[in-house]
């Protein structure tokens, strides 16, 4: 399968990239690691006709501890979240979570800001990202904002962020000394999670269980009351709208929401906490 | 025009935009050791090594490698010599029809890079993105530890 025939365009610096964007608008789509667009464009699903290239943008690639908070760039790759060694002691649930995306192969080339920016229901990193109250750095024209992760995914594959806009950074407040667990149920070994769970203290987000990752507020609610983990877990398809189709039926997802989140919340209980391991 | 070092030897060919690399090592360069399997980033048969590590060919394009260092299968063995991972796979007999063979081989060298002695599990962990419809694996994974001069069975 051959992608439609487009522009392709390497930016090297981010300005580069948004004056790009600019004089393309609409027309451009930006590549990070390629492995969610390309695909699609294989499949004509996309069919941009340029392509703007950021993996040039070396300075976009890096894990750095800000005080209590750790700044990702937006370029940097799932293999090197996954072994980071900020992130295994400050954020050890989005290391985790970016070593089960996909397998190595991918894992050398899908970045953390192309995962968020593409915004697939059934991501695992974007949910892990909700769960850890992360903040997206996004830059324009007209300079920088930061965004909550809880405001910027609309729907499936659609988000806050402008078409003259880039996703620069994500920040994500130290979890050390939290527990975390993270639960992915999928057919195959590299297969999208049917319904995935990630959790870090307190706070439970859910993947594939509606058009973006979404908080299991209920469950953290019933938490937060005191509740038992297995009663709390009862909540959790609480709010959500899976799809209902061949892989698994919306009844199915459901079920399978309350398991996970009750594993994920065993985990969270029993594992040592991030930092000591 | 791109231009991309492949086993060593500078390449500089003009192709159009939406080129993927493995239609670069195949069709415009002829080296067809290559495969094209899934062709949907699944099955890793497409597997090369970009910079030292394992990528599906299917989905980069040659103009994302412009400027890089791309390692196929024709470029494991040297001299006349096989690479011990080549050596290995046909020791232990890790394959049956051949057509996941070279992706398999790359996944391993760059497996092998990063972790010299893996585990049979690592291995298998490893491999999750290659897929073989002949071996069930197992001769694959005692390929690989013989290849890392490791005790072949665990």
């Amino acid at each position: 399968m051959i992608p439609a025939a487009f522009t392709y365009r390497r930016a090297s610096t981010v300005d580069e990239a948004l004056a790009l964007l600019a004089e393309h608008g609409d027309d451009a789509k930006v590549l990070a690691g390629g492995h969610s667009l390309l695909p699609l464009m294989k499949l004509r699903f996309a069919a941009p006709e340029v392509l703007i290239d950021m993996a040039g943008v070396a300075d976009l690639r890096y894990v750095r501890l800000d005080g209590d908070r750790v700044r990702i760039g937006a370029l940097t790759r799932y293999h090197d979240l996954q072994h980071d060694g900020i992130l295994l002691e400050h954020a050890r649930l989005v290391a985790h979570a970016a070593g089960e995306v996909g397998d190595p192969q991918v894992r050398h080339r899908g970045t953390i800001g192309g995962s968020v920016a593409h915004a697939d229901p059934a991501a695992d990193v974007p949910a892990a990202l909700l769960a850890s109250d992360a903040t997206l750095v996004i830059t324009g024209p007209q300079g920088t904002r930061e965004v909550p992760i809880t405001e910027f995914f609309l729907g499936p594959f659609t988000t806050s962020l402008g078409a003259d806009e880039l996703l620069t950074e994500i920040v994500v407040p130290s979890h050390a000394g939290q527990g975390w667990g993270f639960e992915k149920f999928t057919r195959r070994a590299i297969d999208w999670a049917i319904v995935g769970v990630a959790a870090v203290g307190g706070s439970v987000a859910l993947i594939n269980m509606a058009g973006t990752p979404l908080r299991a507020r209920a469950v953290e609610a019933a938490l937060a009351d005191g509740a038992s983990i297995e009663d709390a877990a009862a909540h959790a398809a609480e709010g959500t709208s899976p799809v209902d189709e061949a892989h698994a039926g919306a009844d199915y997802r459901k079920h399978l929401a309350g398991v996970l989140t009750a594993r994920a919340l065993e985990q969270v209980a029993g594992r040592p906490p991030a930092g000591l391991t | 025009m791109v231009h991309i070092e492949v086993n060593g030897r500078a390449t500089a060919e003009e192709v159009e935009d939406r080129t993927l690399l493995v239609h670069y090592v195949r069709d415009v360069l002829g080296l067809t050791g290559t495969n094209v399997g899934c062709d949907t980033t699944s099955c890793g048969a497409c597997t090369v090594l970009l910079d030292g590590e394992s990528v599906k060919s299917c989905t980069v394009l040659a103009a994302q490698a412009d400027g890089h260092a791309v390692t196929t299968v024709e470029g494991l063995g040297a001299n006349g010599e096989l690479h011990p991972v080549q050596r290995a796979f046909r020791e232990q007999h890790g394959l049956q029809c051949g057509f996941c063979t070279p992706g398999m081989m790359m996944a391993s060298v760059s497996l092998l890079n990063e972790n010299p002695k893996p585990s049979r599990d690592e291995v298998r962990v490893a491999l999750e993105g290659n897929l073989c419809r002949c071996t069930g694996y197992h001769n694959i994974v005692s390929a690989v530890m013989d290849a890392s001069k490791q005790e072949v069975e665990g």
